[in-house]
């Protein structure tokens, strides 16, 4: 019997030898993909707070907005480390992919990058509170408070990533599913570095001339 | 008696499987992209800093060229570091992106058209107060 | 610092008779429960093969307990309120009105969150990778995950009714009431907890099941050969991943406002309460979609399967279907018509809301075509879709009316809203889950549901519903508003006597559906199912045995057209062809890390709630810990040798073989 003959009368392969080709797609593929989709959900959850914070921005309760707190420099140095931090977590993810040891440099310095950004962060809101203009403040700021201090929380997640995955690769080596994390971790953080385009073009440039 | 149709090979966002001829190949092709995305992006970054410190572009189109740069970057971003492409390959990565978008869009957008509305027949307490 | 937080015995309403009193029912019953299982010895098995699987059929079974179960809470609920109701004519009743809010407000969140929600994840986890084709979904142990999440927002919302209380702020908690200084109690806080993480659940399940419709196939299915209960469980779970994330952020904004006296909602400080409902809602439409998408694609497998004809008009119903999906984003605004938008805005979201009408009416038309013609078999799933037919027809009809802005301005929040939506979630999501209940049963368990009981259940369903809620109808008309703890208008009286008679006939049909269940678990030998195809279906699930093994399918099928068993069927003799070639299998590895999150989850939901903030610090800790050492792990799966590939499958072959040397004999 021909073997399109087989095929046709039996579909299921009910009684004929198993086909070696691949039933679907490579798990790097599926787990990218799964981790992609969770991205896009976690960028309908900050829209959620974008959406907020553009309501509420102007209701500052009598109190101080985004022109007497921003402070552009700040703003600047913090765009600068984590937009480079990016570029250090692409060529460290090369770095992975090729199995060479300048992949732990390159995590170093995204490290570092990340958590200058951080350190700054903190820095502007322990002065804002300092001055008064805390959270609880107002509307406006409530809102100000948990935009950026979301993505604050997700660079500090990624940063505790960033050191398990470093420490996994060091024990284990460059194994196909620690791979595919690093597909993950490399997606979450340059994710974050689009969230922080729009954080700060609406929140810090748009908010810093009411 | 046709063979039955496969998918195509997806390629996963981030792009690059593993599979590919990665080993020992030119290193500067991968890092290309990670040169030129980061060349652009800090050139938007600072052409957005810049016209918001400086009176020399017309105020009131700021707002607008701010979210037009921010989404230039956006895309930059997308395309340089996340290796978003238009191939088939990566149909199903376009097509996830272009729901989370259009569901980001109108989430926003329907939110501060219904807000507005609300707040102008409804204002908050201490607008009513400053009306009188 | 007090250790205990706000935690103290006086948070066990010991002067309160009526939580007491259920509350010990269910403390004995579920020790009961324990004793028995302990003692039987049933504790190794049910830990090793059920609560640490990561099976997608284990863990759909769970899912389906776990709404069955907290239906009977509900339901429970339900009767309390229409009791109420029915004696509260210009008399208190005799629920206090703090009780009252607290059960209509346990009644709305368990049945959508805990009763509808994980009944159709259920399904859709067991069934779908059935129908593709493939052996589990793409992320089995993240699926456990999923499932235990759910049930510690089950657990938490449940021991609210003895150690604290509920919210009385109903289902959806709109600021201000549900901000501090209104509900200074635990209430609020038990129910946005167990929501945030049962939430987490969920969006784990929609990423898990977006990922396998979209990435895992059987060789030869493209998508336009997908079983239409995949279309619309991708449909489904596109609207989980994109509407979850909104509910996640709206419930943070509220706890930030209790617990960290942030001004999102508050009355002070600029806060606007009318967010709340903005953004609420704009999770809340795409739920609704999210419930009844599921039940569409039951509704057109069972009709398909007992007319005897295939589907029709398939891509005209995909269409649909990823119509409706869309669609359910530009509707929301008709939750809050009276809120004060204004005539354009109202104007848009009420045509948009007619709009989306359409397509489920193409819907329903498909399905009328598809009986047309079919030689009808009325079997208790079909009954379930007949009923659903109607029921739905009408429910939607008066959606449709309320669509309307001056329409609504009149009925808003009045007792015709509420039979609108249990209209169209009884009839169509209950209506579908009891539908794809009793369909996929035997597929689970390899024996079929009593059909009599089965048939009773579904009348006295269909007659108390209608029962229940027809009055409705008319109270609502009549100008009665929701949610009323006691009222003095003497014409609405005899009306809710009859609906309190309607959720008696209700009650009658779930102790059916409980008998049914008994029932057949006694009599499992003579409603054997042992081809594994009971209803002669028509897509792949019913081409393996009855439980399937663990790996679905011992050979990965090859498909060629729509209907992937249907064609197979026709072509192929009863008697089977040769062996085909084994090879190993390896299959996921159980773990116990869904469970053990969850269990730190529990803990961690109770301490921030009762503001117990070191012991929520180590739960968080510890759930952190159970990722890293489940990541830690060397071995993910494990295999299946060839050989016991082979057993297992010349076992089902042979039983296979021997039922249909039984039906040519008979026929």
């Amino acid at each position: 019997m021909s073997s399109v003959q087989a095929v046709a009368d039996d579909p299921h392969r009910l009684g004929h030898r198993q086909d070696t080709r691949r039933a679907g797609p490579s798990k790097r593929i599926v787990v990218g993909y799964g981790f992609w989709i969770f991205l896009l959900s976690d960028i309908v959850m900050f829209s959620a707070f974008f959406a907020t914070y553009a309501v509420l921005a102007d209701r500052r309760a009598g109190g101080p907005g985004g022109s007497d707190l921003f402070d552009l420099r700040n703003v600047g140095i913090e765009t600068a480390c984590l937009l480079l931090s990016s570029f250090t977590c692409g060529v460290a993810s090369i770095g992975a992919l090729r199995r060479r040891d300048w992949f732990y440099g390159a995590m170093a310095a995204t490290f570092i990058l990340g958590a200058a950004f951080l350190a700054l962060e903190i820095r502007e809101f322990a002065g804002l509170v300092a001055r008064g203009a805390g959270p609880t403040r107002s509307a406006f700021l409530s809102a100000f408070f948990t935009l950026v201090g979301l993505h604050g929380l997700h660079v500090t997640a990624g940063l505790l990533w960033l050191l398990t995955m470093m420490a996994q690769t060091f024990a284990k080596g460059y194994r196909t599913d620690i791979l595919r994390r690093m597909l993950c971790f490399s997606l979450f953080w340059h994710a974050l570095d689009i969230i922080w385009v729009a954080l700060f073009t609406v929140v810090y440039l748009l908010g810093v001339r009411s | 008696m046709t063979e039955p149709t496969r998918m195509a090979d997806d390629e996963e966002p981030g792009g690059t499987t593993a599979d590919e001829a990665f080993d020992g190949a030119n290193i500067t092709d991968g890092f290309t992209t990670y040169v030129v995305g980061l060349g652009l992006s800090a050139l938007l970054t600072a052409i957005s800093f810049f016209i918001v410190t400086t009176t020399l572009v017309w105020q009131p189109s700021i707002p607008v060229a701010l979210v037009v740069l921010a989404i230039a970057q956006m895309g930059v971003h997308l395309v340089f570091f996340l290796h978003i492409t238009s191939g088939p390959d990566n149909a199903n990565n376009v097509m996830a992106l272009a729901f989370g978008v259009l569901v980001v869009l109108l989430l926003i957008g329907g939110s501060l058209w219904i807000m507005s509305h609300l707040n102008h027949n409804m204002p908050a307490m201490d607008q009513m107060m400053r009306m009188q | 610092m007090n250790l205990l937080g706000k935690l103290s015995w006086a948070a066990v309403p010991l002067d309160q008779p009526i939580p007491m009193i259920a509350s010990s029912v269910v403390a004995l019953a579920i020790v009961g429960v324990l004793v028995w299982v302990v003692w039987r010895g049933w504790f190794p098995y049910l830990w090793r093969e059920w609560i640490t699987s990561v099976d997608h059929k284990r863990i759909g079974i769970m899912y389906i307990a776990l709404a069955m179960v907290m239906l009977l809470r509900g339901f429970a609920d339900a009767i309390m309120m229409r009791s109420q109701q029915a004696v509260a004519f210009r008399a208190p009743g005799f629920l206090p009105p703090e009780h009252y809010d607290q059960i209509f407000s346990a009644h709305g969140t368990l049945m959508i969150f805990f009763v509808a929600m994980p009944f159709v994840i259920g399904l859709m986890n067991f069934v779908v990778p059935l129908q593709l084709g493939v052996r589990d979904v793409a992320f089995p142990t993240f699926n456990s995950v999923g499932f235990w999440l759910t049930a510690t927002g089950a657990l938490l919302v449940n021991i609210s009714l003895v150690v604290g209380e509920f919210a009385r702020t109903s289902w959806l908690p709109y600021p201000p009431l549900s901000e501090l200084t209104y509900s200074p109690g635990v209430g609020v806080d038990y129910y946005l907890w167990a929501i945030e993480i049962s939430g987490a659940g969920t969006l784990i399940a929609g990423i898990n099941l977006v990922t396998t419709i979209l990435k895992l196939h059987a060789p030869g299915m493209t998508y336009l050969r997908m079983p239409m209960f995949c279309w619309t469980s991708l449909a489904s779970n596109l609207l989980i991943v994109a509407a979850f994330p909104i509910l996640t952020a709206t419930l943070a904004m509220l706890l930030l406002d209790r617990y960290l006296g942030f001004h999102f909602f508050t009355n002070e400080a600029g806060g606007n309460m009318m967010m709340f409902m903005n953004l609420i809602w704009s999770w809340g439409h795409p739920e609704v979609y999210i419930l009844i998408l599921p039940a569409f694609g039951i509704f057109s497998e069972v009709v398909s399967t007992f007319s005897g004809k295939p589907l029709f008009g398939y891509r005209s119903m995909v269409i649909a279907t990823m119509a409706i999906c869309i669609l359910s984003f530009i509707v929301w605004l008709h939750h809050f018509f009276t809120m004060g938008a204004g005539p354009d805005v109202n104007a848009v979201f009420g045509i948009a809301t007619m709009v989306i009408a359409v397509p489920t009416g193409v819907k329903v038309f498909n399905w009328l075509f598809t009986m047309y013609g079919g030689r009808i078999v009325y079997t208790t799933p079909m009954l379930w879709s007949i009923g659903f037919m109607v029921t739905f027809v009408i429910g939607g009809m008066t959606g449709v009316l309320l669509a309307v802005p001056p329409a609504d301005f009149m009925l808003h929040n009045s007792l015709f809203l509420v039979a609108h939506f249990h209209n169209v979630i009884i009839g169509g999501v209950l209506f579908g889950a009891f539908a794809g209940y009793t369909f996929w049963f035997p597929k689970a368990f390899g024996f079929r549901l009593h059909e009599g009981f089965g048939k009773a259940a579904f009348w006295c369903w269909t007659l108390g519903f209608y029962t229940a809620f027809m009055p409705l109808y008319a109270l609502g008309l009549m100008g009665m508003t929701r949610r009323m703890q006691h009222y003095d208008v003497a014409a609405w009286h005899p009306w809710l006597l009859v609906a309190a008679a309607g959720a008696a006939i209700i009650l009658v049909g779930i102790i059916f559906q409980v008998a049914q269940l008994v029932v057949s678990v006694r009599r499992r030998d003579e409603l054997r199912d042992a081809t594994g195809d009971p209803w002669n279906g028509r897509s792949l699930e019913w081409s393996i045995p009855s439980p399937p093994p663990s790996f679905n399918f011992a050979v990965l099928p090859e498909v060629e057209g729509e209907e992937a068993y249907w064609g197979v069927k026709r072509r192929q003799h009863e008697a089977l062809g040769d062996e085909p070639e084994y090879a190993e299998i390896e299959m996921p590895r159980n773990s116990p890390t869904g469970f053990v999150c969850a269990f730190f989850a529990t803990i961690m939901g109770f301490a921030l709630i009762w503001y117990i903030w070191w012991l929520a610090a180590a739960a968080a800790v510890g759930a952190f810990a159970t990722f890293v050492a489940f990541a830690w792990r060397d071995r993910n799966e494990d295999a299946i040798p060839a050989s016991e590939v082979a057993r297992i499958d010349r076992a089902n072959r042979s039983a296979r073989t021997e039922a249909f040397a039984r039906q040519q004999v008979r026929s």
